[in-house]
């Protein structure tokens, strides 16, 4: 599976964690992940995945984005990432991803962020 | 039924820093009849002296080492001076190295060694500069001359950004992977529990005012033995970081510790162990130096 392909699953795995959204639950923000060349719009409403739209949408207006190269998001969902792949801001400080916007609600809701951005990880042994 | 209590004290100690009265939590635990070899630690910035309370329960380390840890000023159970309120807290070289010293001495303690994480790491670098008469040996963890920051520390300290939860948020990554869930969320509990400003403070000493970039260099093992350890998860003060500053200091003893990040001690207790007591067994074979 590439990166992007279980990016994509993150609908099911999001569902399946009602403590995530749990710890969520006062945050409702719109934002994009880009996985190597390929967006994904997010659309989080009270901690749950309202919509993951995959792919370019022009115009389409988000608070923040996160961008991470293919290989970044491929090492940071390995089972046990190695050094210096193991977290957003591991992978920013070495330039392997990048943040940008009004990254207010990412840091009001950072931990959430960090582990649903985490989530595509617990797909590592089926894939 | 036998009350399962910690074989750990806590006291609070009155004295000067810099001529400004301050009353400073402490835990202790040693030998069972007293003395010991004292061993002074450090916390983590924006956190406490809980960090250590597995070495400080540890019967490996306390049979021969009296353990102290304190709560820096601002911190934990040490509360701030008098007036804090009309002041923005910001630690500095000057203000962290005069309270480690004048806890060392309200204590009457001679010759320590000292162990630091983090800034109390950097700051331990600098009494290896300054003050390695002082000590018997000195530990510093996750430490090096200079780190590259990785965020703006202004985030930490605003009413739209709840500071426990950011701070804590912030630091998880540094945690590695492998360390136990209980540990891992124990060590993000401290950080969720600093006073306001108070980690942002921290790091003003680690940003902007604690550059040791070539005063390492005129460290002087021989005069007190200096150990560098640091986690090869810590991506604040990476393994390159340490065998940099390493490099510089003739004598220097340094490892990378695998499967650890930047809180050995309080993230993995049973893994820091397995580093941390062949030093402490080095340090305890030393002859005190007069």
């Amino acid at each position: 599976m590439s990166p992007a392909e279980r990016f994509a699953r993150l609908p099911d795995l999001l569902a399946a964690d009602t403590d995530l959204r749990r710890r969520g639950g006062w945050l409702t923000a719109d934002c994009r992940i880009d996985i190597g060349a390929e967006p994904f719009y997010l659309t989080l409403r009270e901690g749950a995945l309202a919509d993951l739209a995959r792919g370019p949408h022009l115009l389409r207006s988000v608070a923040f984005s996160i961008s991470g190269t293919e290989e970044a998001w491929q090492r940071h969902w390995q089972p046990i990432p190695e050094p210096g792949w193991h977290d957003i801001f591991a992978l920013t400080k070495r330039g392997a991803a990048s943040m940008q916007g009004d990254l207010r609600p990412l840091l009001q809701n950072l931990q959430y962020f960090k582990d649903l951005l985490a989530l595509p990880r617990r797909l590592a042994e089926a894939a | 039924m036998v009350p399962a209590i910690d074989p750990v004290i806590g006291r609070y100690v009155r004295f000067e820093i810099d001529g400004v009265p301050h009353r400073v939590y402490f835990e202790e635990a040693g030998p069972e009849g007293g003395g010991g070899i004292p061993l002074v630690c450090l916390h983590t910035a924006g956190a406490d002296s809980r960090q250590f309370r597995h070495l400080l329960a540890d019967p490996a380390v306390t049979e021969r080492y009296r353990v102290l840890a304190f709560d820096m000023p601002w911190h934990g159970k040490s509360t701030p001076p008098d007036g804090w309120e009309r002041t923005e807290y910001r630690l500095t070289t000057a203000s962290y190295t005069a309270a480690v010293r004048a806890f060392c001495q309200a204590l009457e303690i001679d010759k320590p060694v000292v162990m630091g994480c983090s800034i109390g790491g950097r700051i331990v670098l600098d009494l290896a500069i300054e003050h390695a008469a002082e000590f018997r040996a000195l530990i510093a963890l996750e430490a090096a001359d200079f780190q590259q920051p990785w965020y703006d520390t202004a985030w930490l300290h605003r009413p739209d950004v709840h500071g426990g939860e950011v701070c804590a948020a912030l630091i998880s990554g540094l945690i590695a992977p492998q360390s136990p869930a209980v540990s891992r969320h124990e060590t993000l509990w401290m950080y969720m529990q600093g006073g306001p400003g108070v980690f942002k403070g921290d790091l003003y000493f680690y940003r902007v005012d604690g550059d040791l970039r070539e005063k390492v260099k005129t460290i002087d093992t021989k005069v007190c033995p200096l150990y560098l350890l640091t986690g090869e998860y810590d991506f604040s003060c990476t393994a390159e970081d340490t065998l940099r500053t390493a490099a510089q200091i003739p004598g220097v003893e340094v490892q990378i510790m695998k499967e650890l990040g930047h809180f050995p001690m309080s993230e993995n207790p049973a893994k820091f162990r397995e580093y941390i007591l062949p030093v402490l067994e080095r340090i305890a074979q030393l002859s005190p130096r007069a």
